[in-house]
């Protein structure tokens, strides 16, 4: 107990440098924290892809397409439950800074594969029966305030032109963690303009998204599918939603690797200036320590007495920055949606923080704690100031 | 009268172990400061390079980049009877039809694919890229599946390699060359011939057409007669602005990323820069109390901390930036989100990075200085002089 309140009232005597030391902390924590959950959104689309879908596009790249007849042969492969297709419209709503995705898709099927984005039954069948109905995410709505009825006009990128859409419904996430930023409208739509204008585009699906009965048949599934149209002047590649996702992911990976370590090195630095604030501190109370060994205190006893002033200031900086990161998320949240559809706090990023705190505290203190624990009663009182 | 400089050169000297520290805390700000610096400039070079000055590249309206664009065969024609196309040796137009397309191609190192441009080029293509020179093996015969590589993709990816074999189109494709590009995005794409890649590809039109101009200074009426044609549905712009516009998305990202980590470290280290000076200031107190009763006024006190705390961002400055020059030999890859293909650059470091990252390791220790130099020069004599 007496050992407990020495070393708090030892960690506040030097206020200033305690609380600079405190906010260097705390700030790295914050720091810290935010970018794991940055690379964490990274991921946001692998974690969220189901086990049980596929999705088939051109071997040769995304850019090319798929002929609508797949369809039907795709259907009649074993272990195809359902099958949805669509294109990746990749519009812009007013200005190119508005990014938000947007896909052309055949409805019916599409929300029954996907049960994560719900939709009142009287918003879905307006979705489904209108060929120019189209739906947005809940966020997505909220930022530019569109309401059911709405008419949205994007410009084409791909497929040129100025395309009307009229708002036919607002989906929800099922989960927290669904995006709901996204823009999705009737294939049909696409596909008649196509053939009025660009006769040789029409008829064509960018991607399939099949779902099979069992997870276990994910691989055999994509296999058969491959090998129905090997051979064939457009050549499919299956492979399932998550590593679909992650083949973008993993294409911007320098990217993230790097985020990665420079979440790492704010660490390092803070560690650098909490160890230095620990080396004065221990210089400064070396006469203390030798007249406490004088006393009889073992070097364990002035061991803990460093190490757990480190520690205290280390997790006082290390609770403030975890305290600070919920606000400062949910300001990105807001500030920056269009970049981050959802951006929260993960539990594990919180343990993360706290144990980072930790580390930081034991490796600051691992030299001074040495020191005081091996001083040498006579030269520690031999020293002045 | 001040005190002398090597006076705050050796206290930093006398108290090692936390000038060490300290301004090691600082070398890593620098070091990521001027990291992200030269990223953004090594992609702003190898994209902004790619393109020059006097060539135009016409692409389908609203289209972002040539990977979407579609251009008939018709329009092409029509381009291409533009006067203001510059003529080459032997009448030939200097334009070139071409096509864009992206494939999927295995990593070597990881096998993980990624998208890579492939561009089906005229015979003026070459020409109206100076900066691509052919380093190895030869260069493709008009109407054979044969293909050229550049440098970074005959480097990083299965097959593209002098000898070896790409197969995309149902047919396989020899390289018969690599060429190099400088650090240009071209480095990162491999070409063949546009006819035998369209028939290839099932594509009956071409991405783009490229030309250069007559005279440079004839764009602007260049663009705005096709653009008002209405035979014509393309937009017009020059070559560098082309580029500029691809790699906007990407440098913006990086540019933000990089000032917010900037700014988040420099308040870790400024806060050790002001530790380290405030615990000099009280250790030396009898020292400062002495040497104003020798007659320094506050002025030489307050310079002699600051010099101090400057040494040592400078100290920080230079550690940083000799770790942060090795940079150079690292070349990232990633994927430009505007063209959705694998581009690779590295870090370059310009003077103008070196002079700014030494200019913030200063600031960073004139800031950490400043309020620890006024304590020491606002102290009152005697009391210093009796404090043990």
């Amino acid at each position: 107990m007496f050992i407990l309140k020495l070393i708090i009232r030892n960690a506040f005597r030097h206020k200033l440098r305690s609380f600079l030391t405190v906010l260097g902390v705390a700030i790295a924590i914050l720091a810290f924290g935010l970018l794991r959950t940055l690379v964490g959104l990274w991921y946001l689309g692998v974690e969220q892809s189901s086990a049980t879908r596929l999705v088939t596009r051109n071997a040769i790249s995304l850019v090319f397409s798929l002929p609508i007849s797949y369809k039907d042969r795709i259907r009649q492969i074993p272990g195809v439950k359902q099958i949805s297709y669509g294109n990746w419209f990749g519009g812009i709503y007013i200005d190119e800074k508005n990014f938000f995705p947007n896909f052309a898709v055949e409805p019916r099927s599409y929300l029954e594969l996907y049960p994560e984005f719900v939709l009142s039954p009287g918003e879905r069948d307006a979705f489904i029966h209108d060929r120019r109905g189209a739906v947005a995410g809940r966020k997505l709505a909220a930022k530019y305030r569109w309401k059911v009825g709405d008419m949205i006009t994007l410009k084409g990128t791909i497929f040129p032109g100025e395309w009307e859409f009229v708002l036919r419904g607002i989906y929800r996430g099922a989960q927290k963690s669904t995006d709901e930023t996204q823009f999705f409208f009737n294939w049909e739509y696409l596909n008649e303009t196509m053939k009025r204008t660009v006769p040789r585009r029409a008829d064509q699906a960018g991607f399939y998204m099949i779902g099979v009965t069992k997870p276990e048949l994910a691989a055999e599934v994509s296999q058969a599918v491959d090998s129905t149209f090997r051979n064939s002047l457009a050549e499919t590649l299956t492979e399932t939603e998550k590593a679909f996702q992650l083949s973008f992911v993993s294409m911007t990976e320098a990217i993230m690797i790097a985020i990665k370590i420079v979440s790492y090195v704010v660490i390092v630095i803070i560690m650098v200036v909490a160890a230095n604030t620990m080396a004065m501190t221990a210089r400064e109370r070396i006469a203390e320590y030798a007249t406490l060994k004088a006393l009889g205190f073992g070097a364990g006893h002035i061991a803990g007495i460093v190490f757990g002033e480190s520690i205290v200031i280390a997790m006082i900086g290390g609770g403030v920055g975890v305290l600070l990161t919920f606000p400062a998320a949910h300001w990105i949240e807001t500030e920056l949606s269009q970049f981050f559809p959802v951006f929260s706090v993960s539990p594990l990023t919180v343990y993360l923080d706290l144990l980072a705190a930790l580390v930081i505290g034991v490796v600051a203190s691992i030299f001074p704690t040495w020191r005081g624990a091996t001083i040498r009663i006579a030269d520690g009182l031999r020293r002045i100031g | 009268m001040g005190i002398p400089y090597y006076y705050s050169f050796r206290n930093l000297w006398t108290r090692r172990l936390t000038t060490i520290l300290t301004a090691s805390g600082m070398a890593l700000v620098v070091f990521v400061f001027a990291a992200t610096l030269m990223l953004a400039e090594g992609l702003r070079k190898t994209l902004v390079d790619t393109g020059s000055y006097d060539n135009v590249v016409v692409i389908r309206k609203s289209a972002t980049s040539e990977v979407q664009s579609g251009v008939e065969r018709q329009q092409a024609s029509v381009i291409e009877s533009q006067p203001e196309v510059a003529m080459g040796a032997a009448g030939r137009l200097l334009l070139a039809k071409e096509l864009v397309v992206l494939i999927n191609l295995p990593k070597r190192e990881t096998g993980k694919p990624a998208n890579v441009i492939i561009r089906g080029i005229g015979p003026a293509s070459m020409w109206l890229r100076p900066q691509v020179r052919l380093v190895e093996g030869r260069m493709p015969r008009q109407g054979s599946a044969e293909v050229i590589a550049g440098a970074s993709i005959a480097k990083r990816f299965k097959g593209g390699g002098l000898g070896e074999t790409l197969r995309f189109g149902m047919r396989d494709w020899t390289v018969v060359g690599v060429f190099d590009a400088g650090s240009t995005g071209f480095s990162s794409e491999i070409w063949g011939d546009v006819d035998q890649l369209m028939q290839a590809f099932r594509r009956p039109v071409y991405s783009s057409v490229l030309f250069k101009l007559r005279d440079p200074g004839e764009f602007g009426r260049f663009k705005q007669r096709i653009e008002n044609d209405p035979r014509l549905t393309v937009e017009a712009k020059r070559e560098t602005r082309y580029y500029l516009d691809q790699s906007e998305a990407m440098s913006k990202f990086l540019t933000i990323l990089g000032i917010a980590l900037t700014i988040i470290f420099s308040l870790g280290a400024i806060i050790g820069a002001m530790i380290t000076m405030f615990a000099a200031v009280a250790n030396r107190i009898v020292e400062i109390g002495t040497l104003r009763a020798l007659g320094f006024g506050q002025g030489s006190i307050l310079v002699a901390f600051i010099i101090e705390s400057l040494f040592l961002g400078l100290l920080g400055g230079l550690v940083g930036l000799f770790f942060a020059s090795f940079m150079q030999l690292v070349t990232i890859s990633t994927m430009n989100w505007q063209s959705f293909a694998e581009l690779a650059f590295s870090f370059t470091l310009t003077f103008e990075i070196a002079w700014k990252s030494l200019l913030f390791s200063l600031v960073m220790g004139f800031v950490g200085g400043v309020l620890p130099a006024f304590q020491a020069a606002r102290m009152n004599i005697v009391d210093a002089l009796r404090s043990t």
